[in-house]
């Protein structure tokens, strides 16, 4: 036997088997290499997906809301965090213990908190808007199910003061009325979102990437002063519960410069708890509202008079009659004085005296008068619900609305407009525009009236506060001051309401080189005296004194104390 | 051959040690940058929280009304005014 050559240890193996194990291999490699392009390549996205998503997390940033301070950086609007306790209802559990203790933390009673939980499942608030430190003590109860996140609320410090102007935010931080509104672009911020990666235990160990950097809202400063204003709403309130009115607004400007630093109007809400709301309240009524100014109206149909040479403030005009009858209607004075001069038409606010200055001037002009002092159109304010008034076009005009509207009669403009119209006495002749920001530098004005003419009509409007006027009450000490009484019938369903009417006053100070405008409406005062000098003439006269000292302008008049004529004094008004 | 295997399998470990440490070291610093951006914004919070306060304190009305009841102080009658004029404008009266 030759065993070397045993057949078992020298098999002839077929060549297939080797080819087809070959084959199997390479096989597998393919199968191996498919899986991974599948794996790598076509599925990439997604299984990267899945595998950030067990470490990497996108975070929101959030951004504050601006702040909104007055012109002295004092804060009027502040947004601080806030905590929302939600819970998820089948997931609480708590004992008697825990619910009384929660229940008394969130200032509701037991019943109250199984109420809420049973109203709803999922998601459920149980209070909204709680102090971070409550939200703190009630995180210490440990309760299951019971969560919280973290929203802003905005505080208004000054309250009811500044109310109006600021206006609110909603609960979603949006700004729902007022400068809020007006400005919610500029005051809102970008909340921003950033990609880290967390590990087990929910730290934060690597940021990845920026996605979105946050962008808190930008600070606004007004152009109000918290002080002014302060002593407006008060001044403002005082006349308005002493004459038993309805509402009422006041506006001050500073004449240079066309910056509202103080607008108060009553009645008014508190902005931090406003449960018990409405609209009357809300109202910005110097900015939303227009009506009939009344005499308020006199010196720009005297000024375009003069101005057009047509009279001068010693011309006499034929008022002896006390009445001026055009076609079927009548006008008439409160009083009759005889023949006055056109300063004394002012002075003693005569209707009759300006129906007859305005019948000489063609109804165009006299329309171009009152469009380029900015009635008839929105004052450039960019307020919610600015009131343009109303000025009808001059072809529709009668004679007799003509010569009623040199006195402020069948024309409305709001109380902002009214008291920046008079810029054109106190800046020489200058319209100033508007601003409610804080300017850094004095805006260029708009010619309307030449200096000359506008220095003569502040001379006429000193007559209205001096004795003899129909605002004495306006007199502040140490300081001269021109201004205009209005007196005006309220408009009601289409004609003028019996005992209703409209007190304002619009004056400046120091009449030598106005600093200051004011201008005060009080809105159906309802004691015997309601003309504009017993009602609003006093409250101009308290603001003025306080305003002038805060702002240090020095005296132009000699500092004698004032003798105020005993009340009811003062000459009475017809508008 | 051997010997400049062996120093790059050294040189290999020790940068190996290296990058574990400088990971470990980025994480520590981005902790604590991290709290203290926490601090800050906590300090941010307190301080509009503090401002609330100042103001809510410092109402004009409030301060008035302490004025007025507690300290008993009043805006002096006109007749008790007294304003003296700078020299500049005193002049040209």
């Amino acid at each position: 036997m030759n065993y070397a050559a045993s057949p078992v240890l020298a098999p002839q193996l077929p060549l297939w088997r080797s080819r087809l194990l070959l084959a199997l291999i390479a096989g597998g490699f393919l199968v191996l290499a498919g899986r991974d392009v599948y794996l790598q390549g076509l599925n990439h996205d997604f299984l990267q997906q899945q595998g950030d998503s067990r470490y990497s997390r996108v975070i929101q940033i959030s951004a504050t809301r601006g702040e909104i301070t007055d012109r002295n950086g004092e804060p009027l609007a502040i947004s601080t965090p806030v905590k929302s306790v939600w819970a998820i209802p089948e997931e609480v559990h708590f004992s008697p213990q825990q619910r009384s203790k929660l229940a008394a933390l969130l200032e509701m009673s037991p019943a109250e908190i199984d109420k809420r939980l049973s109203e709803a499942t999922g998601f459920v608030y149980l209070k909204r808007q709680i102090p971070p430190e409550l939200a703190e003590r009630v995180r210490a109860l440990h309760i299951p199910g019971l969560f919280q996140n973290r929203e802003y609320r905005r505080y208004y410090p000054d309250g009811d003061v500044m109310a109006q102007v600021l206006g609110f935010t909603g609960a979603d931080d949006e700004g729902q009325d007022g400068i809020e509104l007006a400005y919610q672009s500029t005051l809102a911020g970008k909340s921003g979102s950033r990609r880290v990666i967390k590990d087990r235990l929910g730290q934060i160990v690597e940021d990845t990437e920026s996605i979105r950097p946050a962008q808190d809202g930008s600070n606004l400063e007004l152009s109000l002063d918290a002080r002014l204003q302060n002593l407006a709403f008060s001044q403002l309130k005082l006349a308005v519960d002493s004459s038993k009115a309805k509402a009422g607004s006041m506006v001050v400007l500073d004449a240079k410069t066309g910056e509202v630093l103080a607008l108060a109007n009553l009645p008014s809400y508190n902005p931090n708890n406003r449960s018990d709301l409405s609209g009357g309240h809300l109202r910005n009524r110097a900015i939303t509202d227009s009506y009939e100014p009344g005499s308020t109206l006199k010196p720009f149909t005297v000024a375009l008079a003069i101005e057009r040479g047509e009279v001068t403030p010693d011309t006499m005009m034929a008022t002896a009659g006390g009445t001026l009858t055009i076609g079927p209607a009548t006008i008439h004075d409160a009083h009759r004085f005889g023949d006055m001069t056109v300063a004394q038409v002012i002075q003693r606010s005569s209707n009759v005296g300006a129906a007859k200055i305005a019948l000489g001037l063609p109804a165009e002009a006299m329309w171009d008068m009152f469009e380029s002092v900015g009635f008839g159109n929105p004052p450039p304010l960019n307020f919610p619900g600015e009131a343009s008034g109303k000025v009808r076009p001059y072809k529709t005009w009668r004679p007799i609305e003509q010569a009623t509207m040199a006195y402020g009669n069948g024309i409305s403009v709001s109380l902002m407009q009214l008291a920046r119209a008079y810029t054109i006495f106190a800046d020489d002749g200058e319209l100033m525009p508007l601003s409610l920001l804080r300017l850094d530098a004095p805006p260029i004005g708009k010619r309307v009236i030449s200096a000359a003419t506008a220095r003569k009509m502040r001379a006429m409007l000193e007559l209205v506060v001096q004795p003899g006027g129909t605002a004495p009450k306006a007199r502040v000490m140490g300081y001269r001051v021109a201004g205009k009484t209005g007196t005006a019938r309220k408009e009601e369903n289409g004609g003028y309401a019996a005992h209703k009417y409209i007190a304002s006053f619009v004056g400046m100070a120091p009449a030598s080189n106005p600093r200051l405008i004011i201008a005060v409406m009080v809105d159906e005062p309802s004691v015997e005296d309601y003309y504009g000098g017993a009602v609003a003439a006093p409250a101009f006269s308290a603001v003025m004194a306080g305003a002038l000292r805060m702002l240090g302008v020095p005296p132009d008049a000699p500092l004698t104390p004032l003798v105020l004529p005993p009340a009811g004094s003062e000459i009475e008004e017809g508008t | 051959m051997a010997r400049i295997n062996l120093i790059l399998l050294a040189l290999l470990v020790i940068c190996a040690l290296g990058l574990v440490t400088s990971q470990d070291k980025t994480r520590r610093l981005f902790a604590e940058l991290e709290s203290e951006q926490d601090l800050a914004k906590q300090l941010d919070i307190e301080w509009g929280q503090l401002q609330l306060e100042q103001s809510t304190w410092a109402r004009h009305a409030r301060i008035e009304r302490i004025a007025r009841e507690r300290l008993h102080m009043s805006v002096p009658d006109a007749n008790r005014i007294q304003i003296v004029m700078p020299a500049a404008a005193g002049a040209g009266q």
